[in-house]
């Protein structure tokens, strides 16, 4: 304990957060191992690393780069098709599935961070909202070219068109990966419930190293104030661009879980369109916008509570809203931020393990307090 | 030896000719004072010698290099750093990290070294903490180190502000109404830590105000400026007794 009262406190906080994770990880193991876990949760597994993966990624856009984004949605799109995209292509020659879905996970989140980069180079040297609406735009369009786009592979090379699967006129033998808005299908499903926290941990820590670093430093003096940051010699586009390429490019990781989570892939509304980038941006707001840790917290518990709410059958939305408003208030009420603080968590538990030390003589008295 | 040199420097908002011909020349070490009635174009000057401005005349050189129209980055990389008129600190980061953006420059590492931790991340962090706290000591603020710096009190923002532009190692100093909302005390204090800067950094010192006994009681030369123009140069006796001075400031 005095050993890690030593290290520095970014890197203290790290470690709190990895054995968090993995005490999560190896509860939700033995709960599978036991049965004890209903299918629903099983199949939830995943998708809450990838919308945590989101959750975070958006935040550094929104809270340490303090631009907004409304398109976080469109960089996922990508690199899910882009992933894949991949693994389709290469399924029958690369055979070890390690390495296949190692490249589709790095192929995904190179080309998300590229459009990432091209949407920074020209957006992010103007001041106000334009990145909010160009974003906006982004993921529209993004989605809805992936649902015309054509893309098939026969024995002379990769045959692309924008009109129908007739138009590609592929060879005998060739196929059609891309089937416009019915997508990509058949793709296997790499995606376990290891590999998706494992990713969670290393774009969690990607993010955390990057804040509490020279550049992540600078990231946040340009958001909390350009002119004195100029002032003091720091590139304002370069920080920028480095802040939303990263952002973007974590979106593609987890558009490549997504991807390799399903068994057909479909660019709808749903899954990558307006309302999707939305949903993100609530788990980061309810999460706190900044706060890392938040934002996986909000993510886990927002994406979970619909699913457990089905039994309210009509009114489960109405409920989701209402948790959704409850939360905003906890969180950014002056009376509740005052109330959280006379009231922290660890002086809560310190008195609850008082109470059982206190108690100690009595059976389990402290149980129950 | 000369530090600062602007030759005819001006600049137009407008029909409105905010600074025309503007002229001095600063030595190294010196500790000049800007002073005007308000709207007299002092902040204007600052932002010309800044870059935040181009200037649609004139010359400016700072050691012999012209740094005329380059941008904001460059020119606090050629050595010249400033404080503002209304505080502009890093207001949700720590007064430590605070410094540490002025470092940002003088100690460098790559993002990957950062995201990674790598050996020179470790040995770059610790260099900038060690200077970084060295630099707060010098303006007692040591003890506020991991405080947010918004909630520090208003006569510590501006000092921390005057740290934050001394991490750059700038040649130049410029700092924009220093003592401006401070009460006596608290600018007796700042006058005490400009002296001890000037000594212990060897930096040079342009700095605008309008508090008299500071100007009087530090600047070794001031510089009034009126509608733009220079009204009077010099040492302070001579500046601050002279009848078109004391006319500009309190009128006939």
């Amino acid at each position: 304990m005095t050993r890690l009262k030593a290290l520095n406190k970014s890197t203290r906080n790290n470690i709190i957060v990895l054995g968090i994770i993995l005490v999560i990880y190896v509860i939700c193991r033995i709960l599978m191992a036991a049965g004890a876990m209903s299918n629903l949760m099983q199949g939830l597994l995943v998708p809450l690393c990838y919308y945590s993966i989101l959750a975070i990624s958006l935040n550094l856009t929104v809270g340490i780069l303090g631009e907004l984004s409304l398109g976080h949605a469109g960089f996922m799109c990508i690199g899910a098709f882009m992933g894949a995209f991949f693994t389709k292509c290469t399924e029958n020659s690369i055979s070890n599935v390690f390495i296949r879905y190692g490249i589709a996970m790095l192929l995904g989140a190179v080309c998300a961070a590229l459009f990432g980069g091209l949407i920074g180079v020209v957006v992010l040297r103007l001041r106000g909202d334009y990145l909010a609406i160009v974003t906006l735009a982004f993921g529209e369009i993004v989605k809805n070219i992936i649902n015309a786009l054509y893309v098939g592979i026969d024995n002379k090379g990769l045959h692309i068109s924008l009109q129908d699967a007739a138009a590609l006129k592929l060879a005998e033998g060739g196929e059609v990966i891309v089937n416009g808005a019915k997508g990509i299908t058949g793709t296997s499903r790499d995606t376990t419930f290891t590999v998706a926290i494992l990713m969670l941990i290393l774009v969690y820590f990607i993010i955390v190293n990057l804040i509490n670093s020279r550049s992540g430093r600078a990231i946040m003096a340009i958001r909390d104030n350009r002119i004195a940051a100029e002032s003091v010699g720091i590139d304002i586009t370069r920080f920028k661009l480095l802040a939303f390429t990263i952002s973007a490019a974590m979106a593609g990781i987890a558009g490549v879980l997504y991807s390799h989570n399903i068994s057909s892939l479909v660019a709808t509304p749903k899954n990558f369109g307006y309302n999707m980038s939305i949903m993100i941006l609530v788990f980061v707001v309810l999460g706190g916008v900044g706060n890392i840790r938040g934002s996986i917290v909000a993510a886990v518990i927002l994406t979970l509570l619909p699913e457990y709410l089905r039994f309210l059958a009509d009114y489960r939305m109405l409920i989701y809203a209402v948790v959704l408003i409850v939360m905003m208030i906890f969180n950014w009420n002056p009376a509740c931020i005052a109330w959280r603080k006379n009231h922290p968590i660890k002086g809560v538990l310190q008195s609850v393990i008082k109470k059982k030390e206190g108690s100690a003589s009595g059976k389990e008295g402290g149980k129950a307090s | 030896m000369e530090m600062l040199t602007v030759k005819n420097l001006g600049i137009s908002f407008g029909g409105l000719r905010a600074v025309d011909s503007f002229n001095i020349t600063i030595e190294k070490g010196e500790l000049y004072g800007l002073i005007g009635p308000n709207g007299a174009g002092k902040t204007t000057v600052f932002n010309l010698l800044t870059g935040v401005y181009k200037p649609d005349a004139g010359i400016i050189t700072l050691d012999g290099k012209n740094i005329t129209g380059l941008s904001t980055i460059e020119i606090n990389k050629s050595g010249i750093a400033r404080t503002f008129q209304n505080i502009r600190l890093f207001k949700a980061l720590s007064v430590l990290d605070n410094v540490k953006i002025g470092l940002h420059n003088e100690y460098r590492y790559s993002t990957l070294a950062g995201v990674l931790r790598l050996p020179s991340y470790i040995k770059k962090e610790k260099q900038m903490n060690e200077k970084a706290m060295d630099i707060l000591k010098v303006f007692d603020l040591d003890k506020e180190a991991h405080l947010l710096s918004s909630n520090l009190p208003y006569g510590k923002q501006r000092k921390l502000e005057i740290a934050r532009a001394l991490a750059t190692n700038p040649k130049l100093l410029l700092l924009d109404e220093p003592a401006a909302g401070m009460n006596p005390s608290e600018t007796e204090e700042l006058m005490k830590t400009i002296t001890l800067i000037r000594k212990k950094y060897d930096v040079t010192i342009l700095l605008i105000e309008h508090d008299m006994k500071l100007v009087a009681g530090i600047c070794e030369k001031i510089f009034v400026l009126n509608f733009g123009m220079e009204l009077a140069n010099g040492l302070p006796g001579d500046v601050l007794n002279n009848p078109e001075v004391i006319k500009a400031y309190l009128g006939e």
